[in-house]
């Protein structure tokens, strides 16, 4: 009692509780150093957020400024000039790289879309099921060239020559992970009444897949493949030493052949960049311009899908 | 008066009946198929390793442990060793994650934060302007925008990168490594100068490649702090850093240190950038200035031209490369997965 007696203000204040509270101490003042170091900190976290931005205007702006003067009609039609030869252009390149992505989804999207199936139907415990998602986090983090060791092992030194269907295989490997995850995500994401209401009406499980699951699912397992095809038609590593270089067009003989070594953009972009000539530089540049479209508006169009899907 | 019976009996036969055999082969043949490529993709990345493993033992047989310690690459001599690959894969990572990771969790911060959503309706309240029907979504939409633009730096190839790295990067940083060297040569960092690629423009293209994967992961990890315990920092007179500092990034740190570990497996594996900008020099070397080289970028300079006695070798060398991302790689999705069980526990 007696404590509590003297803690209270004596007499005149006595109906004022804030009478000992100093109004400037709450003050928020950037003379105090807890308020300062929070504001200098705000502005620091904001200066390194616009620096980590810096690379990509810079990229995007040499890319338009040096790629962009170079671009014309020659260059998606002509093939790759040799030394020191003027023009030339990079259509076989192209060509190669389009091919490959196709095959290489062409390869994924079976594998990647019915695994998937089966990792949203199965159970928490299976145990296939959590060896198949393992798998996909490994080949997530799986460095790109180990893929190209791996098909040159596997198919280059079988089939006994670089070939297009080699990269395939090498960026097809690089490719599963974001299908398969992605679209098991979407498969989790449809609404389960939707799939109760088909089972109620006696569909058999394949009915339920095919009728119900994979359409509500499918803009979001089109954005995993579109995501996974940007990846995909970047990638540089894997091609090195399975599909090669080329500066002829895929076909011999008017017909397309698929066993040949096969030009492509990134494979072009490394070798052009590396010589001292400045035609092959210039096209290094409108060929790494090319790409990034590719990659960007694949990129662009997989997450304006995923804005679709039903929730 | 009808029953049910009688409804049953009208109605059509047609609509109930049992699967057909043709619908009952189907489903079981889609059952298969779904299991069977499950099964495919496990074994297919089974095989991946194993053929890698395989391929690399008969080069381990023969070179030993020697082959990790040895310091020349020389396929005149026979004389293969990968040490200063292996330290330049993990100088270059090293370095690129402390760059990566400021930057990187400073913009996961800026994000989670919406520093840029504050400073947008801050600037609306000027003209007044911040409930009206058109400007009311701007600052959500450019914190979406910016999220964006973080995440298309990882949408850029990395061979891209590397154009742009030899172009840009080296050009803009030569004059100020050089006058460092000349003032400051005495200590180890710049202890030679830059003469073109070396391993100051790898680190820094590096980083900037590794930073989107620790600002997701950051972000995500940031934003699933329970608002509770932000709230109380704030009653107990916190100053926004100091919440920061000792509750959200506490809280945090477990997401935000698998991001750092996946981005460190991802660094240790990126090949591209690496071969275009760190110089292919074999040499051991703390300068910042100094070619160097690393792992993948042994191999995607050396393989395309390689003899089969050195295709061997280099297989040696792609699986010790293999090892080191793949201990990095589940390290990072063990402690992922922890942080997602510990914060269900925190809701």
């Amino acid at each position: 009692m007696s404590t509590l007696d003297q803690q209270l203000p004596n007499s005149a204040d006595d109906m004022n509780p804030f009478a000992e509270v100093d109004f400037f101490d709450l003050e928020k003042s950037l003379r105090r150093p807890r308020t300062l170091m929070s504001v200098l900190l705000s502005g620091l976290v904001t200066v390194m957020t616009l620096l980590a931005l810096g690379p990509l205007f810079s990229v995007v702006w040499m890319l338009f400024w040096r790629g962009g003067r170079k671009l014309s009609i020659a260059v998606f039609t002509q093939l790759p000039p040799s030394a020191l030869e003027a023009g030339g252009g990079f259509g076989n390149a192209i060509a190669g790289t389009l091919i490959m992505i196709v095959i290489a989804t062409l390869i994924t999207v079976p594998v990647g879309v019915l695994s998937a199936v089966f990792l949203a139907k199965a159970k928490p415990e299976d145990k296939l099921a959590q060896a198949v998602r393992f798998a996909a986090k490994v080949l997530t983090g799986f460095p790109s060239i180990l893929a190209g060791v791996f098909a040159y092992g596997a198919i280059v030194l079988l089939t006994g020559g670089f070939s297009a269907i080699a990269g395939s295989v090498a960026v097809s490997i690089l490719m599963l992970p974001t299908i398969l995850l992605t679209a098991e995500d979407a498969i989790r994401m449809v609404p389960v009444k939707m799939v109760e209401a088909a089972i109620g009406m006696g569909a058999t499980e394949t009915q339920t897949a095919w009728m119900v699951l994979l359409p509500t699912a499918l803009p979001g397992i089109l954005t995993g493949v579109m995501l996974a095809i940007a990846r995909g038609a970047g990638e540089t590593a894997p091609l090195l030493f399975t599909s090669l270089f080329s500066n002829y067009w895929p076909a011999t003989n008017g017909h397309l052949n698929l066993m040949q070594p096969t030009a492509s953009l990134a494979v072009l972009i490394y070798n052009f960049a590396g010589m001292p000539f400045e035609n092959q530089v210039e096209l290094a540049w409108a060929a790494a311009l090319v790409l990034v479209l590719l990659v960007l508006i694949t990129n662009l169009a997989g997450q304006a899908l995923s804005s679709r899907q039903v929730r | 008066m009808s029953t049910t019976a009688d409804i049953l009996e009208t109605a059509e036969t047609t609509v109930c009946q049992p699967p057909s055999r043709w619908q009952v082969i189907a489903d079981r043949t889609f059952r298969t198929a779904c299991h069977t490529f499950a099964w495919v993709t496990v074994i297919g990345i089974v095989f991946i390793v194993a053929r890698i493993i395989l391929a690399g033992v008969p080069a381990m047989r023969e070179y030993g442990p020697g082959f990790l310690t040895g310091t020349t690459w020389d396929p005149n001599k026979d004389a293969y060793g990968i040490l200063p690959e292996i330290w330049g894969t993990l100088y270059s990572s090293i370095l690129s994650l402390i760059i990566g990771t400021a930057f990187g969790v400073a913009a996961a911060i800026f994000l989670s934060e919406g520093y840029l959503g504050e400073f947008v309706f801050g600037a609306l309240r000027v003209f007044n302007l911040h409930f009206h029907p058109f400007w009311t979504h701007l600052p959500q939409r450019l914190e979406d925008l910016l999220r964006n633009l973080i995440e298309l730096l990882a949408a850029i190839p990395s061979v891209v990168y590397g154009l742009w790295g030899i172009f840009v990067v080296v050009p803009a940083i030569r004059p100020v490594c050089n006058w460092l060297h000349l003032k400051m040569g005495w200590f180890a960092l710049f202890s030679t100068d830059l003469s073109g690629p070396g391993m100051l423009p790898a680190v820094l293209v590096l980083s900037i490649m590794i930073l989107p994967t620790i600002t997701a992961i950051s972000r995500d990890a940031l934003t699933s702090v329970p608002p509770k315990l932000r709230m109380a920092a704030y009653g107990l007179g916190a100053t926004r850093w100091e919440t920061i500092f000792a509750v959200i990034l506490p809280t945090a740190s477990r997401g935000v240190f698998g991001g750092v570990v996946l981005a460190f497996g991802r660094a240790l594996g990126e090949t591209m950038a690496l071969a275009m900008l760190v110089g292919n020099s074999n040499r051991i070397s703390v300068s910042l200035f100094s070619p160097a080289n690393t792992l993948a970028a042994l191999l995607a300079n050396t393989f395309p031209e390689a003899r089969p006695n050195e295709v061997a070798v280099l297989m040696y060398a792609a699986l010790v490369l293999l090892a080191i991302t793949l201990i990095v790689n589940i390290l990072g999705a063990v402690i992922l997965q922890q942080t997602s069980k510990s914060q269900q526990g925190a809701h």
